[in-house]
């Protein structure tokens, strides 16, 4: 129950035969140039794209055999682009989290809420926060529905630093919370530095395939970059504070 | 919701009594000749179906408002309106309308007939884009059909029918509309109302709404029946009145937390209030024939619209 696999996935001109198994207890980031097919393999894994082949499994299910309250109710999904059509008030839209469980229950709402910081802004009306404010409310209520994976895509984008890293901090304490197995923590990332100092374990994508898959100092070598991002880099600094600078 | 519910239902408990009093001749209970069976017979339904008929383009406004993301939405964009038109002014072009149920009929037809040719065209995909487009192509086809029916109309006592008719309203409607349109329009906000919650969760945009766990697909037909019941009952019983559905959301928001939910029931009672104010100023107008309803709300609703375009541009809204 505390996998999450994707079995010869393939989707028309975006994936192709994608085969991955993740595990709950680790934030694993997916990244990749762009069009490398991150964010349709994130989708996907959210059960929101059905693909042309393959199947994503929860734990040894068939994600396309789940009710899709069952589904939203154990995988959280955050997409890139923020979107807010009304100007609610902010708890109301981290309460839409508890969607799928039919609550409002205040306690995993206020423990997102302190979780990202928001105390101060619960009140406020959503159209009224700046982008960054915008991006912890939204992930506060992928938080709310507590659900047993978080599927984000580029969540920290538009954060600042300070933010950045306690989100992470955030992430890292869900993901190794509890007795059981802790929260799953899929992100996609731009920010190879980022991916490299904080995931367990890196995805590089390139045109639809995975080409290299592990933990970050070997997905993220210099070689593999070079392969793939077509750009020559070296790492610097120690293992956990990592830099990523040109190779001249 | 429950102080714009309070207020707009007092405001209509207030509105109710004063329109039932006036008209062309102000009703005094106490000395109007044959003052109950002028109530009985012919203020009193004409009032309820003003309510019914507001409430129910009121209610879904506000949800096609909430579907479509977008203040500007109306109902008439998928169509249905002009489709039930079109099936009135079928009955009118054969003559059917001296019977009279026909012309009801037939126009709740012309609105079940949009409704199938929407879902042929974008029904099972449920994509948001593609069904509007749909709608308006709908809406386009029903209105170019209604262009033609007016312009081959057999003789001209048909198309002044026609003609007057099309412009929505009120003015000797009896018992028979309002229970023909009241059950229908009820059902239609109750489905409406019922799409609230997944109305919230689409304010963050169709994907979060899937991953939350709404099926897009139901929320669509929930949306399309509601609406087709109540504007198609809706059209049926009064001909075409523009603008409610469009302006009564605007005038609700400000009472609401301004979640889509929030505004389906508040809009079915400011719609209510609106339609019954609106028909008792074109009673009491001293005009040689009733204005028209529906040509009075446009009168109203087109200024009120370009003052909100006005807002919406300082970003007020």
């Amino acid at each position: 129950m505390s996998t999450l696999a994707a079995e010869r996935l393939t989707v028309a001109n975006r994936l192709d035969e994608v085969s991955l198994e993740l595990r709950r207890g680790e934030i694993t980031s997916l990244c990749g140039p762009n069009g490398a097919g991150k964010s349709t393999l994130l989708e996907t894994l959210a059960g929101l794209i059905t693909p042309d082949a393959g199947r994503v499994l929860l734990g040894t299910d068939d994600l396309a055999q789940f009710h899709s309250i069952e589904r939203a109710k154990r995988l959280g999904y955050l997409p890139q682009s923020p979107e807010i059509a009304w100007d609610v008030p902010v708890r109301s839209l981290i309460e839409l989290g508890r969607m799928p469980h039919g609550d409002k229950l205040a306690g995993p709402v206020d423990a997102a809420i302190a979780a990202l910081d928001l105390g101060a802004l619960a009140e406020r009306r959503a159209l009224s926060l700046s982008g960054g404010e915008t991006a912890r409310v939204l992930l506060a209520r992928v938080l709310a529905g507590t659900p047993e994976w978080i599927l984000a895509d580029e969540p920290l984008a538009a954060l600042d630093l300070a933010h950045q890293f306690a989100l992470l901090r955030h992430l890292r304490r869900a993901a190794d919370a509890g007795t059981g197995a802790g929260t799953g923590v899929v992100l996609v990332l731009h920010d190879l530095a980022l991916a490299m100092n904080h995931a367990d374990r890196v995805v590089v994508l390139d045109g639809g395939s995975v080409v290299a898959d592990g933990p970050p100092h070997s997905a993220l070598a210099a070689d593999v970059i070079a392969r793939v991002w077509k750009v020559a880099t070296r790492w610097i600094g120690e293992p956990g504070r990592r830099a990523l600078v040109t190779a001249d | 919701m429950t102080r714009a519910i309070t207020l707009f239902a007092l405001l209509l408990a207030l509105a109710l009594p004063l329109s039932l009093l006036a008209g062309r001749v102000w009703l005094d209970p106490a000395s109007t000749p044959n003052a109950a069976l002028i109530l009985a017979e012919l203020r009193l339904p004409r009032s309820l179906l003003a309510i019914v008929v507001g409430g129910g383009l009121g209610a879904a406004g506000a949800a096609m408002q909430g579907y479509l993301r977008n203040p500007l939405a109306d109902p008439g964009l998928f169509g249905i309106a002009p489709g039930a038109a079109l099936g009135a002014v079928v009955a009118l072009w054969f003559g059917y309308a001296a019977s009279p149920l026909l012309l009801p009929l037939f126009a709740l037809i012309g609105a079940g007939g949009a409704m199938a040719l929407l879902a042929a065209i974008a029904g099972r995909t449920g994509g948001i884009a593609l069904f509007t487009l749909a709608g308006l192509m709908v809406a386009s086809l029903a209105g170019a059909l209604t262009a033609l029916a007016i312009s081959l109309a057999p003789n001209a006592f048909a198309m002044g029918e026609i003609v007057m008719w099309l412009n929505g309203a009120l003015t000797d409607r009896g018992w028979r509309e309002v229970w023909l349109a009241a059950p229908l329009v009820a059902l239609g906000v109750a489905l409406l109302w019922r799409a609230g919650p997944a109305l919230d969760a689409l304010t963050l945009g169709e994907p979060v709404a899937r991953s939350l766990g709404i099926d897009t697909t139901r929320l669509l037909w929930l949306l399309v029946i509601g609406v087709g019941l109540t504007v198609g009952a809706s059209v049926a019983v009064a001909g075409i009145i523009g603008f409610v559905g469009l302006i009564v959301p605007h005038l609700v928001r400000p009472f609401t937390d301004r979640r889509p939910s929030r505004l389906i029931l508040p809009s079915a009672l400011a719609g209510a209030l609106l339609v019954l104010i609106a028909d008792s100023i074109v009673r009491v107008l001293p005009l040689v024939t009733e204005l028209r309803l529906g040509i009075a709300l446009s009168l109203l609703g087109a200024p009120f619209f370009l003052w909100l375009l006005l807002r919406l541009r300082r970003g007020l809204l």
